[in-house]
């Protein structure tokens, strides 16, 4: 059986100054898995996955998206850093979906959606406008394009995110938190859009707190804890009979 | 059947209670206040004798016309070149390329740090240092035919202009969430189409008000460019009232068509705000004059 790696991360340090947040991960991600990242506040898991869009640069080690190293270009034995232009070009098929959403206010639910592909991806705009019309669909808000994201509760403008990543195509999501600033009523909404795309065969790696989500739908669970993975497998092995004394003192806080 | 008691502590039935309304004492006062000033002022023009028939009169001349004219285009020229420096020094600021910030540094201390009337005489005096401008082999010409008085003045406000803008348009962009270019960047767009397409526009909210402020400064600082040479409403009005001796009424003159072209631009800034206000909340826009009156006589008609 031959698996698919898409993300690999190796020995990624990263500090801010001298306070070193990541401290030598190790992932691989195969393509079409879920991989849920859990961890206290502060352990560095926005971090690491900042650094696999290239939001942030690494101080050490390297990351894997597909065959191209994360931030450089590689020419033989040698990289080279990428200008902004090139970093950018890595970027589109990266998604990112953030905590506090960060849709663009000052345009309307289609225009979100459609900037990146128009812009960046150079698509036709009518073409672009069909494609994010289904998206929407997908998503559960058909009929909302005109809408700005002020008018929207918070988890439709996640879901609104959420579109507005897949109408570049990735073929990796990266979630930060995505339901962490939302009322808990609406936390469900935007995590079955979560499942739904997860069924899909996305590749996603999902930092949260919602354990049942973890549960269900992870194919892996990675718990992080001072800038380290301290315990990684299926979520039932993690979740249910967690061997590091942090993954068990972590989940007896958040049952 | 019971009768229930009404709330509250006296048991009035509401239909009862009258609502007086606030007397706004502050209000009455400031506004005698005003009308006795006012009465005082015409009482004061009118001694003074002021010929009102002679301002009418010049108020259509068309040298003072044109002089106003002059304004406005020296006003809309030189903004243009400040808006355009000031966006672009501004980005150059936040670059993280350290010869990039600071060459925009440099050039906003010099510029910001010297009277803009200085740097008026010396654009108009700067055949002095460069007597021919050109491109090698291409194209060359001598400076004073260039370097006209209104391209000096042109230059010279524009530059001096766009130092200032340049600080406006920095606070707008720094006013913007960061996430907001993460956001951008997070669908591959490069730093500068995030600024263009995703920062600059939201920034333009906190910025158009203070430029708004700027554009009527320079209306009225462009009288400065008199002193080398441009034929603006005011150099022209004191032509004028040296050969007549009417010094009141033709600086009243240049009063009112100062005072109606800032109304003009007050317009403009106006709908520039609502446009851009796109958005945000609609308690945040204010209503154009139409909306204010539909509005009046919609509740007009409710009541
Ligand atoms: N831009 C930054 N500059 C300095 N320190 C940072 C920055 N971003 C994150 N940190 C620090 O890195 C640590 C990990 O942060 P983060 O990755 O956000 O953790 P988590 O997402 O797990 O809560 C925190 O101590 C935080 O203060
Ligand atoms: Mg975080």
């Amino acid at each position: 059986m031959t698996t698919n790696v898409l993300v690999r991360a190796e020995n990624v340090h990263k500090s801010f100054g001298l306070n070193e947040v990541l401290k030598g991960i190790n992932l691989e991600v195969n393509s079409g898995e879920v991989v849920c990242l859990l961890g206290a506040s502060g352990s560095g898991k926005s971090t690491f996955l900042r650094c696999i869009n290239h939001l942030e640069t690494l101080s050490n080690g390297r990351i894997w998206v597909g065959d191209k190293v994360v931030g450089y270009r590689q020419d033989g034995n040698r990289l080279f850093e990428l200008s902004d232009k090139e970093a950018a070009r890595q970027r589109r098929s990266i998604g990112m979906v953030f905590q506090r959403f960060n849709l663009f206010p000052h345009m309307t639910v289609l225009e979100n959606i459609i900037e990146g592909p128009v812009l960046v991806n150079k698509v036709k705009p009518t073409e672009a406008k069909r494609h994010a019309s289904e998206l929407l669909a997908r998503v559960g808000l058909e009929g909302r394009e005109q809408s700005y994201p002020r008018q929207l509760s918070g988890g439709q403008q996640q879901r609104v995110a959420i579109a507005r990543a897949l109408a570049m195509k990735p073929e990796l999501i990266l979630f930060d938190e995505p339901t962490s600033a939302l009322d808990p009523e609406l936390v469900g909404e935007v995590l079955d859009v979560m499942k739904d795309l997860a069924k899909s065969g996305l590749t996603m790696i999902v930092v949260t707190h919602e354990i049942g989500f973890a549960k269900e739908v992870a194919d892996r669970v990675a718990f992080m804890h001072g800038g380290e993975i301290v315990e990684l497998g299926p979520p039932l092995e993690v979740l249910g009979n967690p061997q590091h004394e942090r993954t068990k003192a972590f989940l007896s806080r958040v049952f | 059947m019971k009768t229930q008691t009404a709330p509250g502590p006296t048991g009035t039935a509401s239909a009862d209670l009258k609502i007086v309304p606030r007397r706004h004492l502050g209000r009455w006062i400031g506004a005698a206040a005003v009308v006795l000033l006012l009465v005082w002022l015409a009482v004061s023009f009118s001694r003074a004798k002021i010929h009102w028939p002679t301002v009418q009169e010049y108020l259509t001349v068309p040298v003072l016309i044109q002089g106003i004219g002059v304004a406005l285009l020296l006003t809309a020229v030189a903004m243009a070149i400040g808006l355009v420096l000031g966006v672009v020094t501004a980005v150059m600021r936040l670059s993280k390329n350290p010869v990039v910030s600071g060459v925009a540094w440099l050039y906003i201390w010099v510029f910001r740090g010297t009277p803009v009337y200085l740097q008026l005489l010396m654009w108009f005096n700067l055949a002095l240092i460069f007597p021919v401008i050109g491109i090698p082999g291409l194209y060359s010409g001598r400076m004073i035919d260039i370097l006209t008085p209104f391209v000096a003045a042109s230059i010279g406000l524009g530059l001096n202009q766009g130092a200032y803008t340049s600080e406006v348009v920095r606070g707008g962009i720094l006013s913007v969430d960061e996430g907001q270019t993460e956001a951008a960047q997070a669908v591959g767009m490069t730093r500068l189409q995030a600024m263009r397409r995703i920062v600059l526009p939201q920034a333009m909210r906190v910025i158009i008000p203070p430029v708004g402020n700027e554009v009527i400064g320079m209306l009225k600082t462009t009288s400065l460019a008199s002193a080398i040479g441009v034929s603006e409403i005011l150099s022209e009005a004191q032509h004028i009232y040296y050969v007549n001796n009417r010094i009141m009424e033709l600086l009243i003159v240049c009063a009112v068509w100062y005072l109606g072209a800032v109304s003009i631009l007050s317009i403009g800034q106006f709908y520039l705000e609502r446009h851009f206000a796109k958005g945000s909340s609609s308690r945040q826009l204010p209503m154009t004059p139409m909306q204010r009156l539909t509005s009046i006589f919609g509740t007009k008609r409710k009541a």
